[in-house]
C-alpha cells in the first residue's frame, strides 16, 4: 500500500488538488450568487434574499435543491446530441480554466512532498488560457442552434459574433503585458512585476498597462456574457437567450459555467495587472503581514455583534459561531508566523479575485446593456485600435530602453 | 511501446475519425463540430511534439476564431440537412484507387523527411516560441509580410464587395 502511494505520489496529489479546487470553485460559485443578489439588492434598495437562513446565506443551498429535484424536459424537435453536449461543453471548458491558475507562490510541504498552490503550471499559461475561451463560445452558440427555438438562436447568433469580435482585443491588450514580462508563463509574469519589491504596488503592470488593462478588463467582461454585454441572454428581447429552452441541472451548468469563467477573468486582471499574489506594500512593511489577521478579527467580530442581534434565534446562534471561527483564525495566524508567511500571497490574490467579482456585480448594477451596433462599433472602432496602439507604445518604449 | 507512441495514435485515431465524421455527417453544424474535433486532435499531436505556441495558435485561431465564423454562418444562413444526390460515378470509380496513390505519396515524402521532421520537433523542444519567432520575423520574413499583405487584400476586396451589395 504505501509502496503504491510512493510510486503515484504525483498523480495521487494532482488528484486530491483537482477534487480540491472543484469543491472550492463550485462553493464559491454558489456563494458568488448570494453575493450578487445582496449586492444588486442593496444597489436597488431592496434586500435581496433574506428568507432561507441568517441573511439568506442558506438560500444557494436551497437553490441547487431545487436545480437538483426539478423536471428536465427536452423540448420537441431539438438536435438531441448538439442539445446535450453544450451545457456540458460550456461546464468542461470553464473548469479547465481554473486549473492552469497559480494561487500562490510558494509551495506547502506535506508529508514530503512540495506541493504547489495550482494544479498545472504550464509554460504557454495565458496561451492555453486563451485557447479555452476560443472554444467556450461553442457552449452557448450550440445551446443557441440545438434548441430549435427563435429566441435561443438569435442568442446563439449575437453571442458568437460578440466572441469573435471581442476576443481580438482581449488578446491585443495582454501583448504589453507579454512583452513586458519576456513569458506566456503567469509564475512569471506576476515574478516580473515583483522585480523592484521596495517599490511594492509602484512596480504593478496596471500603471505602464492602463490602456492595456481598461481594454482587457472591458474584453473580458464582454468575452464572458456579463452585463452590459450580455446580449446573448438579453431578457427584455430575448426571453432568457441561449438557455430559453433549458430546465434543471443543465441550466445550472450554463450558470455555474458563467461563474466560473467571472472567477478566471477576476483572477487573470490581478495575475497579469494587479501583481498576482504580491502585496501592495513594498516588501521592508513588515508589519503589513498582519493585515489578514487584523481584517479576519474585525470581520469576524463584527459578524458577532451583528449575529446576537438578530432577528431569528437560529440566527443568534449561527453568526456568531460563524464570527467566532473567523476570528479564532484570525488569532492562530498571529500566534503561528510560519503559516502567516505561508498565506501572504493566497490573501492578496483572494483579496484582488474578490475585488474584481464586485467590480462585475457592480457593473451589473448600474449600467445598462449595450445596444447591438453600440457593442459592435465599440469593440472595433475603440478597443481594437487602442489595443494595437497599445502595443505598438509598449514595444516602442522597450526598444528604447533597451531591455 | 511507449506513453508518448499510445497518445499520437489515440490523437490520430481522434483526428481521422472527425474526418471521417466531417464527410458523412447530413448537417453542416456536425460537419463543423467534427472539423473542430480534427483541429482540437491536431493540436493535441503538436502538444506531443514539443510545440506548445503552435499547439495553443492552433486551437485559438482555428479551433476558435475561424471555426466560431463557419457556425455562426450556418446558423445565420440556418442551412438545413444537406439533400443526397445520385453520387457522381467517375468519383465512385476513381476516387479509391486516387485517394490510395495520394497516401502513398504523402507516406513516401513523409518517410523520406523523418531526418528533418526530428530535427525541427528537436529544435522547436527548447524554446518553442523564440524559435518560430526566429523563423517567422528574421528567417522568412518577407514571405511573412507578403502573405499578411495578401491578406490585407482579402479583407479589402471583401469590405468593397459587401459595400457593393448595399447600393
Amino acid at each position: 500500500m504505501s509502496d503504491f502511494l510512493a510510486q503515484h505520489a504525483e498523480i495521487i496529489i494532482t488528484l486530491i488538488k483537482v477534487l480540491l479546487l472543484l469543491f472550492i470553485v463550485l462553493t464559491v460559485n454558489a456563494y458568488l450568487t448570494w453575493f450578487e443578489r445582496k449586492v444588486v439588492a442593496h444597489m436597488q434598495s431592496r434586500w435581496g434574499p433574506h428568507r432561507v437562513g441568517p441573511h439568506g446565506l442558506l438560500q444557494p443551498l436551497a437553490d441547487g435543491a431545487k436545480f437538483l429535484l426539478k423536471e428536465d424536459p427536452t423540448p420537441s424537435g431539438v438536435d438531441k446530441f448538439t442539445y446535450f453536449l453544450a451545457p456540458l461543453m460550456a461546464l468542461a471548458l470553464a473548469l479547465t480554466s481554473i486549473a492552469i491558475l497559480p494561487f500562490g507562490p510558494d509551495p506547502i510541504r506535506i508529508f514530503g512532498h512540495d506541493i504547489f498552490l495550482g494544479i498545472v503550471d504550464l509554460n504557454i499559461g495565458i496561451l492555453a488560457l486563451f485557447a479555452i475561451t476560443a472554444l467556450s463560445v461553442y457552449g452557448v452558440a450550440l445551446a443557441g442552434w440545438s434548441s430549435n427555438s427563435k429566441y435561443p438562436l438569435l442568442g446563439g447568433l449575437r453571442s458568437s459574433a460578440q466572441m469573435v469580435s471581442y476576443e481580438l482585443s482581449l488578446t491585443m491588450s495582454v501583448v504589453g503585458v507579454l512583452l513586458m514580462a519576456g513569458s506566456f508563463s503567469l509564475r512569471d509574469i506576476i515574478n516580473a512585476q515583483a522585480a523592484h519589491p521596495e517599490r511594492g504596488i509602484l512596480g504593478w503592470n496596471v500603471f505602464p498597462q492602463i490602456l492595456g488593462f481598461l481594454c482587457f478588463f472591458t474584453s473580458a467582461v464582454a468575452e464572458t456574457d456579463r452585463a452590459p454585454f450580455d446580449l446573448p441572454e438579453a431578457e427584455s428581447e430575448l426571453v432568457a437567450g441561449f438557455h430559453t429552452e433549458y430546465a434543471s441541472f443543465k441550466f445550472a451548468m450554463f450558470f455555474i459555467a458563467e461563474y466560473t469563467s467571472m472567477i478566471t477573468v477576476s483572477a487573470l486582471c490581478s495575475i497579469l495587472f494587479f501583481g498576482g499574489w504580491l502585496s501592495p506594500f513594498p516588501a521592508a512593511w513588515t508589519f503589513a503581514h498582519y493585515l489578514p489577521s487584523a481584517i479576519l478579527i474585525a470581520s469576524g467580530l463584527w459578524v458577532m455583534w451583528d449575529g446576537i442581534r438578530y432577528e431569528t434565534i437560529f440566527g443568534r446562534i449561527l453568526l456568531p459561531g460563524v464570527g467566532a471561527v473567523i476570528t479564532v483564525i484570525g488569532v492562530v495566524l498571529i500566534l503561528l508566523p510560519s503559516v502567516n508567511e505561508f498565506i501572504q500571497g493566497p490573501f492578496w490574490l483572494l483579496g484582488k479575485i474578490s475585488f474584481f467579482l464586485f467590480v462585475y456585480v457592480w457593473a451589473r448594477g448600474t449600467l445598462p446593456r449595450f445596444r447591438y451596433d453600440q457593442l459592435m462599433s465599440f469593440g472595433w472602432k475603440l478597443l481594437l485600435p487602442v489595443s494595437l496602439a497599445n502595443v505598438v507604445i509598449t514595444a516602442f518604449v522597450i526598444l528604447l530602453r533597451g531591455h | 511501446m511507449n506513453a508518448p507512441l499510445l497518445v499520437f495514435f489515440f490523437l490520430a485515431a481522434i483526428a481521422i475519425l472527425g474526418a471521417i465524421s466531417l464527410i458523412l455527417q447530413r448537417h453542416p453544424i456536425h460537419s463543423a463540430l467534427s472539423l473542430i474535433v480534427v483541429m482540437v486532435a491536431l493540436a493535441g499531436l503538436y502538444l506531443l511534439m514539443g510545440a506548445e505556441f503552435v499547439a495553443a495558435v492552433q486551437i485559438i485561431v482555428y479551433g476558435g476564431a475561424i471555426m466560431v465564423l463557419f457556425i455562426f454562418v450556418i446558423m445565420l444562413l440556418n442551412a438545413g440537412v444537406e439533400e443526397r444526390t445520385n453520387m457522381s460515378k467517375m468519383a465512385g470509380w476513381a476516387g479509391l484507387p486516387l485517394a490510395i496513390a495520394l497516401m502513398g505519396f504523402l507516406a513516401a515524402a513523409v518517410a523520406r523527411s523523418t531526418d528533418r521532421v526530428q530535427a525541427v520537433a528537436q529544435s522547436g523542444a527548447t524554446a518553442p516560441t523564440k524559435v518560430v519567432a526566429g523563423l517567422l520575423f528574421q528567417e522568412f520574413v518577407y514571405p511573412f509580410e507578403l502573405t499578411s499583405f495578401l491578406i490585407l487584400v482579402a479583407i479589402i476586396g471583401a469590405i468593397v464587395l459587401a459595400q457593393r451589395e448595399k447600393q
